[in-house]
């Protein structure tokens, strides 16, 4: 009896999903330009860009005449303070302070018109479309919540991100070459942070959500940098006899090729 | 052109670093200090952290002084039993100003006290040498000689238990102040990125009545110490070292300084104090005046821990 129920329960799935299977169905296809980027001595940030184009799902739908792009790129997630500074007896000092809490140290909204064109309040919010829809948790007392869009520690977090090239909402980085072929320029600065950065790509037609796929890159210290950086961390008092070493080394190099006695 | 400092996490231009330690070398040289409290301030300004500044310029410092130290080290101007004593209380500052320096860091204060300490030592010992220039000048204009000490007056340093005879510097002192002193300067050194020489040396000088044949050569040997033990410390503890940053400052340091010596031989040494005093008091006012005038951004974000 309960296998039986069962049978038609799947039967019942499989015939809902065929039949609510629109006639225009669409899949993206999407390449990036490097998906390895490799910070070196020289790295003053770079442009990457993402290809891509709209498939039909099957051959037997159809592809509408326009259609909107959403990209966004999240880089490695980090916990941050953004303090606030106050008068303290006549000086300025950091009185107050916030923690974001898993916030992405990089993050790109990038699209080929306004998001607010795009998609309606409801869909940016639930998608977290827009760099005020994009969740950022702070640690509020025992909590952990994002607060609302004009809390100023929020405001002042997003705008000093922007700042340092580290956050930002485009609406000109998407260009569609023809209706169904698109362009992402994703942008990484100097001090794009390193680790893996997710690449969530969302087309809209009239509105609504259509397709959604997902790449990746990472951004990486090659060579000297990561080496440097690596010892840093890992052989931190082995890195600091050699960098005394090295330091007393060009002392008396110094001294011996400038000797006047 | 940029290169990428891997610890500090920015490109900076080479040549500008290279030129700040060229142009700190110089005046390094010609007033016979360390730098680090001019090198330090200029490496703030320019937006690296705070915290990456004081941890790098340790290893610069330290390049410096050991040049400077081998040349007295040859002339054989060093105290080395005073300088013994000097780093007991100077290893055990170093360690305790890096612990002192991680403490902050975690409650977001290391910058205001970097900021206040710099205002605080700067304006003192600006203004010291300042007047102290002044009076020199005055006395050189007036035909008179300098007031030297006089071996015979005792303050109540010198009524201090566990006296010592240190043979070079012709002394008998007490180890307690010598130990105190060498404390201070390796806690400084570490919290604030300074050597310490330009208080080092006066401190030596008036209150231990330290000889000036010994007192530059003793005095390298206590910074260099506390500048090596303070590298490797922060390198240990904060893993804030930035090592390529360090190495393009003392190429600029060292050579800097040879320049600045020889220009330092043609002038009088009283304008040289007097100048360095201007030196001294015009950074402390950038400090102070930074922490002063309302900031243009209220907000500032630091990065706490990865995921």
């Amino acid at each position: 009896m309960m296998r039986r129920f069962a049978y038609m329960y799947m039967l019942l799935l499989l015939l809902i999903a065929c039949g609510a299977r629109p006639a225009a169905a669409e899949r993206l296809v999407v390449s990036l330009s490097n998906h390895r980027v490799q910070v070196t001595s020289n790295f003053v940030g770079e442009d990457l860009v993402l290809f891509g184009s709209v498939e039909p799902d099957n051959k037997q739908s159809t592809l509408r005449s326009s259609y909107d792009l959403v990209v966004t790129v999240t880089g490695p997630r980090e916990t941050f303070r953004t303090r606030r500074k106050g008068r303290v007896l006549g000086i300025w000092v950091n009185a107050n302070s916030r923690e974001f809490v898993h916030v992405p140290s990089y993050l790109a909204i990038l699209s080929n018109r306004p998001v607010t064109a795009i998609t309606n309040e409801e869909t940016r919010l639930r998608l977290q479309i827009g760099l005020d829809n994009f969740l950022l948790p702070q640690r509020i007392g025992p909590d952990i919540a994002d607060t609302v869009r004009n809390d100023p520690y929020r405001v002042a977090f997003v705008r000093l991100k922007s700042d340092q090239g580290l956050y930002r909402e485009s609406a000109k980085a998407v260009t569609f070459l023809t209706p169904t072929v698109f362009r992402v320029a994703i942008p990484l600065p100097a001090a794009a942070p390193t680790g893996s950065y997710a690449i969530d790509v969302k087309l809209f037609a009239g509105g609504a959500l259509v397709a959604r796929t997902n790449s990746a890159l990472e951004v990486i210290k090659t060579g000297f940098e990561q080496y440097v950086a690596d010892a840093a961390a890992d052989y931190g008092l082995l890195y600091g006899i050699a960098t005394a070493i090295m330091a007393l080394f060009i002392g008396w190099f110094a001294s011996v090729i400038f000797r006047r006695d | 052109m940029q290169i990428y400092l891997p610890i500090a996490n920015l490109p900076v231009n080479v040549f500008l670093v290279l030129g700040m330690g060229l142009a700190v070398g110089f005046l390094s040289g010609m007033f016979g200090v360390g730098g680090g409290f001019l090198m330090t301030p200029l490496l703030i300004f320019v937006g690296i952290s705070p915290a990456v500044v004081v941890a790098s310029v340790s290893p610069q410092i330290a390049a410096s002084l050991f040049s400077g130290f081998l040349a007295h080290w040859r002339r054989g101007t060093i105290d080395i039993v005073l300088g013994a004593m000097l780093l007991i209380g100077g290893t055990t500052g170093a360690l305790i100003g890096v612990w002192l320096f991680t403490l902050l860091r975690a409650v977001d204060q290391l910058d205001l006290i970097i900021a206040l300490s710099y205002v605080t030592l700067l304006s003192v010992v600006g203004v010291l040498m300042i007047t102290e220039g002044l009076r020199a000048i005055n006395r050189a204009r007036h035909g008179e000689r300098a007031d030297l000490r006089r071996p015979g007056s005792h303050t109540w340093i010198h009524r201090l238990p566990l006296k010592m005879r240190f043979k070079r510097s012709r002394i008998y002192v007490s180890v307690i102040p010598v130990w105190v002193i060498g404390w201070i300067i390796g806690f400084l050194g570490a919290v604030l990125g300074v050597g310490g020489g330009f208080m080092l040396v006066p401190m030596l000088i008036y209150l231990l009545r330290v000889p000036t044949m010994t007192v530059i050569g003793t005095s390298m040997l206590l910074t260099l110490v506390t500048m090596v033990t303070a590298t490797v410390m922060h390198a240990a503890a904060d893993h804030l070292v930035d090592a390529p940053l360090a190495l393009i400052l003392m190429i600029g340091g060292v050579i800097g300084a040879q320049f600045g010596v020889r220009a330092g031989q043609n002038m009088r040494s009283e304008y040289l104090r007097l100048l360095l005093g201007v030196l001294v008091m015009l950074v402390g006012m950038r400090f102070a005046l930074d922490l002063v005038i309302k900031p243009d951004d209220l907000y500032s974000i630091r990065h706490v821990r990865g995921g």
